[in-house]
């Protein structure tokens, strides 16, 4: 029993945040901290930097392959002279990816990680130093392709989205549900192979999807054909609207 | 793999907050690991080492928490004990539930190894 306040727990339970406790042994000191504590603190950081500067941030995830450099090249066309579109790429080796970004019209910064399995909010802050922020509308950080390690780290994006091609199978959210849960736009991309895998059933995706208590859209897309192109667009700008009434009202405060 | 990092991250903590109590060593870090948090506490296990060697925790046991994944009904109010990829209501089957647990990663506490400490 504890000496101090006679609960159950023994000796070195600590009632307070910080608190000490003498024990024969020594202290035990409660915490109560993210284990991510200081990537965390960066994250939101950068994502101070983010709202200031009236940038709308997504952190794009997915499996290796699923699209997700195709559907940016797709985005950043569809909205040439609407919206500046900015790209940090992650990815453990080569330029490929922010060259295929440029190539489409738009900024990239390439952050290659070596052998990492994820970005993570250090990462993106020195990147993120070496954009014209306030000349950007909307910045995706298109993550290493992986379905379990990004989803632990915060980058401080305002959005997440995760691709899920249909040739990948349409069980992944069951699967992988700590990085499906955390969707805020679940993408099912390269909709235009469907018939050529067979079995893919959309709505059997979304039905393991919704089993993650997951409110989050769901849009069918193609980067070959269009197909969805317009709804995701319409989405972005909804998003991006967001963000500014966000800015505008803490300009106001 | 990236168990390893936040292995880094625990350290990093635990080495700032046995300095602030002037503490000699750590003897145990208590972590509460929820299925939902997308860390594996085996993969944590085996990281740990690493991370701690030449550092004060080097010799400190690590007790690892795992809550079970609750949610709570936001029609019936039913609260479940769930798997974590099957987030629905126990009693009347939605989907529309919010989480009570499961998803945390947190360091609970730390046992510091102390020669003079002050009474609380």
């Amino acid at each position: 029993m504890c000496k101090i306040c006679g609960c159950a727990q023994g000796a070195g339970h600590v009632h307070v945040a910080g608190a000490i406790l003498h024990t024969e042994f020594g202290a035990k000191i409660e915490v109560l901290q993210a284990m991510l504590h200081e990537n965390d603190r960066q994250a939101a950081h950068n994502r101070a930097h983010f709202t200031a500067a009236g940038v709308l941030v997504i952190n794009l995830m997915s499996s290796p392959g699923a699209g997700k450099t195709s559907l940016l090249e797709a985005t950043i066309r569809a909205l040439r002279g609407r919206l500046t579109i900015a790209v940090i790429e992650g990815d453990l080796e080569t330029e490929n990816d922010a060259r295929r970004i440029r190539g489409a019209g738009a900024q990239a910064v390439q952050i290659t990680t070596g052998s990492a399995c994820h970005l993570d909010s250090t990462m993106v802050h020195a990147a993120l130093h070496t954009l014209a922020l306030r000349e950007i509308d909307v910045l995706f950080i298109e993550n290493v392709g992986n379905l379990v390690c990004p989803a632990s780290f915060d980058l401080g994006q305002h959005r997440n989205v995760v691709l899920l091609s249909v040739t990948e199978g349409d069980d992944k959210p069951e699967k992988y549900p700590v990085m499906f849960r955390a969707a805020d736009l679940l993408g099912v991309t390269k909709t235009d192979l469907t018939e050529a895998v067979g079995d893919f059933q959309t709505l059997r995706a979304l039905r393991h999807f919704r089993q993650l208590a997951n409110p989050a859209p769901m849009l069918e897309l193609s980067a070959r054909n269009g197909d969805g192109m317009a709804a995701w667009i319409f989405w972005l700008l909804a998003e991006r609207d967001k963000c500014r009434v966000t800015i505008a009202k803490h300009a106001h405060d | 793999m990236h168990e390893l990092a936040i292995c880094q991250s625990i350290v990093a903590q635990t080495m700032e907050i046995a300095t602030s109590h002037r503490a000699r060593g750590v003897s145990r870090i208590t972590l509460r690991i929820g299925p939902l948090a997308g860390v594996e506490p085996a993969l944590l296990r085996a990281a740990f080492p690493l991370a701690a060697a030449g550092t004060c925790c080097a010799s400190a046991e690590l007790v690892i928490l795992i809550p079970t994944v609750r949610v709570k009904c936001i029609f019936c109010g039913a609260a479940s004990t769930v798997a974590p990829n099957r987030l629905l209501c126990g009693v009347c089957g939605t989907w529309r539930v919010t989480l009570l647990e499961g998803d945390e990663m947190r360091i609970e506490s730390m046992d510091l190894l102390e020669k003079d400490v002050a009474h609380v």
